[in-house]
């Protein structure tokens, strides 16, 4: 009978981890569901970026407020999961305080998570003032679904504090009265405050209590753990692989399409011949699809992009179209893109394999206007404190208009056939290209 | 300024079997808008001043393809970028200095993977080089002591992560510059980029231009530095817009050194 708590936990345990590992599975198929790119090259600056803006949060101090109280969090949360080795170890052999043997660093290390966690409290605090009273508009256009999320987690990170600080004064209070089980171990700066309360409590009620906060705090860090894939969240994990894949090349820079090159080169090739049978037996491949208009014209790294994104805002309070108040949102455009994905990934997993279901990302998400909003600035790249791209999956958008449908605004054919015809986008005759010299 | 200037061509160097020390690519703004022509004009005078060997491709210079890229049709771009590229490489064309933002950042990110290999220079960043070599001086004169607020172009900076060139070039000038509350990697689009040039906006409440002037006009500059001919015209039609015009010139950098000293 004595094991049944030790039984109970392990069977906790594995459900809560293997549901997190289906759904990370699910999530790495529909990542996949991209377009190959390659990011395998220069592995060292990929590191070192994934180090300076995902361990180190470089970009988050670009707020200062924003940013430390993120790094708080973000700190609290890394290292008290430092504590949940030993919870979970405890919780399988039936131990009390298994590292305490490690003496005077496990006073340290229980008195530094206890600081943290308070630090923790008081910054989860101001995060919800900031989203919920203050008036900051990346937060307030927020609605439904992304915004309780934002809430949700905050509300989670109290309880999973507050269970923490319970568990661990109702201990001291137990090793304080010297009950069985109890040894003294660790120390207690913030949660001494606490015990007190706990003054003339039974030794019974006491181990309920501690018992009580030590399973609630274990379940809810499972709980927490398979929350992520649904929330925005999922940057905690996802953001450590998206900075280490993020585009090393100039912002600037944008891709040039093989098959588009391909092509190129064989129209200016004089020795080519246009009509000649494509080489070897192979089946004629069916044409390329140029540009972008559901989830699966990306390729996986714009896809990992929508997952990480983490509903910040930072982009759109950047983007000098949002500013004046046209239609574009890159967040939103990330916020879309996830979703429909995750549509395309719940589709597969009820019918076996996708079946097509009359919708894409391209109007039935985002629409032309928002993409012909943009001046491809990079103002969201160089905001996105986690590496992530909106412009590229605009860019890729407007190329499927452009390439697959010449759905562009008449003004930019004008322009365009400009270019075709003389070279420049204004209908100038290039003859004339050096005329200025002799005005 | 209304007179000719001597520009040479890549074709006359050939025929006399010569090398210029570089190719000054002009850009479609720089060879046809009323104004970027100033720009050209300009440059080409310090060019000069500063005894440097350049040439144009003149009638063989085509659209570098930017605003057909950033549009989405890549197949256009691609077009414009191999001939481009076949005419530079008949010329063993080495480097390449412009006026223009758009034009540099695609021949110097977007043309090497179609076969473009060039070293690639902002005019501002050729100007600074020339200073250093001590081939170019830039004295305060008639701007010394004036308010000057430098707009940085986006594909310039946040594309391109220049900076500091346009703003050494201006401190030579003597005059007090000064910083926009978004600058450098913060600073605001002008709104032309990404092809907006060529069309209307989308609907909304206000216009790029008109954002990016107010952020201008707080700093109570006397001048507005740019370093881009679409910024130029942005940066200028905003400035109209709020009566300034007759308080507030919009002049390129290289405008700037050389109307300093009177070329
Ligand atoms: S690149 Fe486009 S979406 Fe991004 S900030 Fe600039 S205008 Fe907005
Ligand atoms: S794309 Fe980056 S900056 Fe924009 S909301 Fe997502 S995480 Fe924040």
């Amino acid at each position: 009978m004595q094991y049944i708590p030790n039984i109970i936990f392990v069977i906790i345990l594995i459900a809560g981890i293997g549901y997190f590992t289906k759904n990370v599975r699910k999530l790495i198929r529909n990542i996949k569901l991209g377009k190959d790119v390659d990011r395998t090259d220069n592995k060292k600056e990929r590191f070192n970026n994934m180090a300076r803006i995902a361990l180190g949060q470089s970009k988050m101090v670009r707020r200062p407020i924003a940013g430390i109280l993120h790094i708080i969090v973000y700190l609290g949360f890394i290292i008290i999961n430092i504590e949940v080795l030993e919870i979970i170890i405890d919780g399988i052999l039936g131990t009390h305080r298994i590292f305490a043997f490690l003496g005077g660093l496990y006073d340290f290390l229980i008195g530094s998570f206890e600081v943290l966690a308070l630090l923790v409290l008081v910054s989860v605090f101001i995060f919800w003032i900031r989203r919920n009273v203050i008036n900051i508009r990346r937060f307030k256009t927020l609605k439904g679904w992304p915004k309780n999320d934002g809430n949700i987690i905050l509300y989670f990170e109290v309880v999973l504090m507050t269970l923490f600080l319970t568990m661990n004064a109702a201990d001291l209070q137990l090793q304080n009265i010297g009950a069985d089980h109890y040894a003294k171990a660790g120390a207690y700066p913030i949660s001494q405050f606490i015990s007190p309360l706990f003054n003339g409590m039974s030794e019974g009620s006491l181990v309920l209590l501690e018992r009580g906060a030590w399973w609630l705090h274990i379940i809810g860090i499972l709980i927490f753990l398979n929350y992520l894939y649904f929330s925005k969240h999922l940057h905690i994990l996802l953001a450590f692989p998206n900075t280490y894949y993020g585009d090393l090349n100039p912002k600037g820079q944008m891709d040039n399409l093989k098959a588009v090159t391909d092509e190129v080169m064989l129209m200016m090739d004089p020795n080519a011949d246009p009509f000649a049978a494509p080489a070897g037996d192979e089946p004629e491949a069916e044409p390329e699809k140029f540009g972008a208009s559901d989830v699966t014209d990306l390729n996986w790294v714009q896809l990992l992009n929508s997952y990480t994104c983490t509903e910040c805002g930072r982009c759109t309070s950047e983007c000098p179209a949002n500013q004046t108040g046209k239609k574009l949102s890159p967040r939103k455009i990330m916020m879309d893109t996830r979703d429909r994905l995750q549509e395309v990934g719940d589709n597969i997993d009820k019918n076996g394999s996708f079946v097509d279901d009359g919708k894409q990302l391209l109007n039935d998400y985002i629409t032309t206007e928002e993409l012909w909003a943009c001046t491809s600035c990079n103002a969201c790249v160089e905001a996105c404190p986690v590496s992530i791209s909106p412009l590229s999956i605009i860019l890729d958008m407007r190329r499927y208009l452009v390439m697959e449908q010449s759905a562009a605004p008449m003004d930019l054919n004008n322009m365009m056939s400009n270019i075709e015809n003389n070279g420049a986008p204004w209908p100038f005759n290039q003859m004339d290209r050096l005329n200025w010299s002799q005005e | 300024m209304s007179e000719a200037v001597k520009v040479p061509t890549m074709a006359e160097y050939m025929a006399e079997g010569k090398m210029p020390e570089v190719l000054f690519w002009v850009g479609c703004a720089g060879s046809f808008d009323d104004r970027a022509k100033k720009i050209t004009k300009a440059f080409v005078k310090l060019l000069h001043s500063s005894k440097v060997d350049f040439a144009v491709l003149g009638t063989e210079e085509s659209c570098t393809g930017d605003p057909a890229k950033r549009s989405g049709n890549e197949f256009l771009f691609q077009m414009q970028a191999v001939t481009n590229i076949e005419v530079m490489n008949a010329y063993e064309i080495k480097k390449v200095v412009t006026a223009c933002p758009h034009c540099f950042n695609t021949l110097k990110n977007e043309y090497p993977s179609l076969g473009g290999n060039y070293e690639v220079m902002h005019h501002t960043q050729f100007l600074k080089s020339l200073l250093d070599d001590g081939r170019l001086t830039v004295e305060g004169g008639k701007f010394k002591g004036k308010r000057i607020t430098f707009h940085d172009p986006c594909y310039l900076g946040r594309a391109n992560n220049v900076y500091e060139a346009p703003r050494e070039l201006l401190q030579k000038l003597e005059v007090e510059l000064t910083e926009m509350k978004r600058s450098r990697r913060n600073g605001l689009c002008c709104g032309a980029g990404g092809a907006q040039m060529f069309k209307e906006p989308e609907p909304g409440n206000k216009d790029v231009n008109i954002e990016r002037t107010e952020d201008a006009l707080e700093t109570k500059p006397d001048i507005i530095a740019a370093g881009c001919p679409f910024c130029n015209t942005m940066m200028t039609d905003g400035v109209k817009n709020k009566e300034k015009e007759d308080s507030i010139e919009v002049l390129d950098v290289a405008e700037l050194i050389a109307n300093a000293q009177d070329l």
